[in-house]
C-alpha cells in the first residue's frame, strides 16, 4: 500500500505544476491591473508606470511565471494588492476560520448521517425508512446556495436564533470561554447547511450496507446464539458497516470545498471561499493564484485520503 | 449483406429493455410520474408565458412601483428594487436557465458520449492517455475556474457561457460511457462485426451506442438536473448571465442584499424554490430510468 501512496504522491507534482501553469496564465489574462484601482484624479500616471515597471509587470510571462513559482515554493506568494499585506498571512487568517468551519461540517455530517443511515437500514420499508429516503434526496438535489438563503431567512431573520454575519461578536476577549462559545455560535448554522448537503452518499451507503448485512450468515449465527437484535445491530452490524464510511471522509472534504464559496458569501463568513469572490471583485491576483493552487491541492489531498482509509479499512477494495 | 446480419445480430443481443419497462417503472412509483407530469407542465407554461411575454416592458424600470408586495396593483408575485415585475422576471429567468442547462447537457453528453465509446472500444494507450487527462481536469477546482474564465471574456453572454459549462461537465459522462463500452466492447457481436470488416466507426456508433442506450437516458436527465445548478449558481454569485439576461440564478442573487432577505421575500424565493422543484423533479425522474435500466434495481 506505501508504495501506492509514494506512486500517488509524486504524480501529484506534474498536476500541481500544470495547475500552476494554467491558473497563472488565465490569471494574466484578466483584465486591468491591480494599480488601475490606485489611480486618482491626483496621482501621476508616470507614477502608477513606474510601479508597473518595477513589479515586473512589463516581463515576458515566463520570466513572470518563473519568479512566482520560485517564491510560492518558499511560501512566499506575494503582496494582497487590496489588503495591503503578505498574501500567504492573509489566506493563512482565512484558511484557519474555513478549517474550524469544515472540521464542525465535518462532525455535523457523522453525527447526522450514521444514526440517520441506521436507521433507515434497520427500519427498512417503513415510514421511516421513507422519510428518510426523502431527506437524503432533498438534500442532494438542493443547491447549496438556496439551502443557505432559505435557512439565513428562517433562522437568522425569521427567528434570529442565530447571527447572520461574522466569527465572533465584538468586544468579547480572544481566549476566554466566552469568546469560544460565541465562535461556535456564529459556526453553527452555516456548518448545520454544509453539513445537512453532505449527508446524503452516507446515508444511502450505510443504508444499504445494513439491509445487506441483516442477511449475512455472522449474524444469522448470532440471532440464532440467542442473542437480543439490539445488542447484534450495536456491535456486529455497527462494526462491520461504519469503518468504510471513513472513507467518505475525503470526498466530504472535498465537497465542503466546492461548497464553501457559497456559504461563505452567503453567511458573510471571513473564509477562503468569500476572499476568492472578493479578490476576484478586485483584481486580486496573487491572491487568486494562491487560492485556486490551495484548492487545487486540498481537492487532490482528499482523494488520495480517500483511497489511503478505503485501502486500510476495507482489504476487498484494496488499491495496487 | 454485412450490415443485414450485423443488425441481426444486434437483436438477438439487445437487451428485453424500451419503453415497456420504463412505462412499468413510472406507474411504480407515482412520484416519478407525478415528477414527470409535473416538470412537463412546468417547463411547458414557462416556455409558452416566455414567448408570449413582451420582455422590455417586464424589464423596464418603474421606480414608483419599487418593492410593491404581491398582489398589490396587479403584480402577482410583487415587484423588485426597480420596480420590475416578479412573474415576469421568474418566467424570462426560468426560460434562460433552463435553456442554457438543456444546451449544455446536450453539448457536454455529445461529446461525452463520443469520447466515452472511443475511449472504452479502443482501449490501451489512448484509453491510457485521455484517462490520465480526465483524472487531472477531475481533481481542478471547477467552480473557480469557472469565475475566473468568466472574468476574462470581455464579452461574454449565454453562447460563451454554453461553452464555457460544456468544457468542464463532458468529464464524468465520458467516464461512465467508457466503463460501460469497456464491458460491451468485449461481447461476442462486436466480434463478430470485427472479423465481418464493419469499420470501428460503425461499430462504435451503430453497434454499440444502442446498447448504451438506456444509461444515456439516465445521465442525461440527471445532468439536466445539475447543469441547473451549476448555471444558477454562478448567475448567484454574479458570474454566470450578464445582469441585463435575467436567469433564476440572477433572481435569487438579490437576496444577497439583507434587506431584501429579510423583508422582501417575495422577490427571490420564488425562484428558489423553482430551482429546487425543477431540481427534485428532474432528479425523480432521473431516479426511475436509472431503475428501469438496471433490472436489479426495478420495482415491478
Amino acid at each position: 500500500m506505501w508504495k501506492t501512496v509514494v506512486r500517488r504522491t509524486i504524480v501529484m507534482i506534474p498536476q500541481m505544476f500544470i495547475l500552476s501553469l494554467i491558473i497563472f496564465i488565465l490569471a494574466k489574462q484578466m483584465p486591468g491591473d491591480p494599480f488601475t484601482g490606485l489611480i486618482t484624479p491626483e496621482t501621476d500616471p508616470s507614477r502608477i508606470e513606474e510601479l508597473r515597471i518595477q513589479a515586473g509587470f512589463y516581463d515576458p510571462w515566463y520570466v513572470q511565471y518563473y519568479r512566482w513559482i520560485t517564491n510560492a515554493f518558499q511560501g512566499d506568494f506575494g503582496q494582497s494588492y487590496t489588503y495591503k499585506i503578505a498574501v500567504s498571512t492573509l489566506i493563512g487568517e482565512r484558511a484557519l476560520n474555513t478549517f474550524w468551519l469544515s472540521l464542525l461540517s465535518v462532525i455535523l455530517v457523522y453525527l447526522l448521517a450514521i444514526p440517520l443511515g441506521m436507521l433507515a437500514g434497520r427500519k427498512q420499508d417503513t415510514f421511516l425508512d421513507k422519510s428518510i429516503i426523502l431527506y437524503s434526496f432533498i438534500s442532494f438535489a438542493i443547491p447549496t446556495f438556496v439551502l443557505s438563503l432559505v435557512f439565513l431567512f428562517v433562522f437568522g431573520y425569521r427567528f434570529m436564533w442565530f447571527p447572520t454575519s461574522g466569527t465572533v461578536d465584538v468586544g468579547l476577549e480572544s481566549g476566554t470561554m466566552a469568546y469560544f462559545w460565541n465562535k461556535i455560535y456564529h459556526l453553527l448554522l452555516p456548518a448545520m447547511t454544509a453539513a445537512i448537503l453532505g449527508t446524503t452518499g452516507i446515508i444511502q451507503y450505510l443504508r444499504s450496507e445494513i439491509i445487506d448485512a441483516k442477511t449475512q450468515d455472522y449474524v444469522k449465527t448470532a440471532r440464532s446464539k440467542g442473542i437480543p437484535i439490539r445488542r447484534i445491530y450495536a456491535r456486529h452490524i455497527f462494526r462491520n458497516s461504519v469503518l468504510p464510511i471513513a472513507a467518505f471522509l475525503g470526498f466530504t472534504i472535498t465537497g465542503l470545498l466546492g461548497g464553501s464559496i457559497f456559504i461563505e458569501t452567503i453567511y458573510g463568513y471571513p473564509g477562503m471561499g468569500e476572499l476568492f469572490i472578493s479578490s476576484i471583485t478586485s483584481r486580486d491576483y496573487s491572491v487568486i493564484t494562491a487560492l485556486i493552487m490551495l484548492y487545487g491541492f486540498l481537492a487532490l489531498l482528499g482523494s488520495l485520503l480517500s483511497d489511503i482509509i478505503m485501502s486500510i479499512v476495507d482489504p476487498r477494495i484494496r488499491i495496487d | 449483406m454485412t450490415q443485414q446480419t450485423y443488425e441481426t445480430n444486434m437483436m438477438e443481443n439487445s437487451p428485453p429493455t424500451g419503453i415497456q419497462v420504463v412505462l412499468r417503472e413510472f406507474k411504480k412509483d407515482k412520484v416519478a410520474m407525478f415528477s414527470f407530469f409535473g416538470v412537463t407542465i412546468i417547463m411547458l407554461t414557462i416556455f409558452i408565458a416566455a414567448w408570449m411575454l413582451n420582455q422590455e416592458e417586464v424589464l423596464k424600470i418603474n421606480l414608483l412601483e419599487r418593492y410593491t408586495e404581491p398582489g398589490v396593483n396587479g403584480y402577482i408575485l410583487g415587484a423588485d428594487e426597480a420596480g420590475r415585475d416578479v412573474l415576469g422576471q421568474l418566467i424570462i429567468g426560468a426560460k434562460n436557465s433552463l435553456l442554457i442547462a438543456i444546451w449544455v447537457t446536450v453539448i457536454a453528453n455529445i461529446i461525452g458520449i463520443a469520447m466515452g465509446i472511443i475511449m472504452g472500444y479502443y482501449s490501451g494507450i489512448v484509453d491510457n492517455v485521455m484517462m490520465r487527462i480526465i483524472d487531472f481536469i477531475i481533481t481542478l477546482p471547477t467552480l473557480m475556474i469557472f469565475i475566473v474564465l468568466v472574468s476574462i471574456i470581455p464579452e461574454y453572454g449565454v453562447l460563451e457561457l454554453v461553452i464555457i459549462i460544456s468544457a468542464f461537465q463532458w468529464i464524468g459522462i465520458a467516464r461512465l460511457i467508457r466503463s460501460k463500452a469497456l464491458s460491451e466492447g468485449r461481447r461476442d457481436y462486436v466480434s463478430a462485426s470485427k472479423t465481418m470488416g464493419t469499420s470501428d466507426i460503425a461499430i462504435m456508433f451503430k453497434g454499440l451506442l444502442p446498447n448504451l442506450s438506456s444509461i444515456l437516458i439516465v445521465e442525461f436527465t440527471l445532468s439536466l438536473a445539475g447543469n441547473i445548478g451549476i448555471e444558477t449558481g454562478l448567475s448567484f454569485l454574479g458570474f454566470g448571465l450578464p445582469p441585463s439576461t435575467p436567469s433564476l440564478g440572477t433572481l435569487v442573487s438579490y437576496a444577497r442584499n439583507p434587506l431584501v432577505l429579510a423583508d422582501k421575500w417575495w422577490v427571490w424565493l420564488p425562484a428558489s424554490l423553482l430551482i429546487l422543484v425543477l431540481m427534485l423533479g428532474i432528479n425523480y425522474i432521473g431516479q426511475a430510468f436509472r431503475r428501469a435500466a438496471d433490472a436489479k434495481q426495478r420495482l415491478g
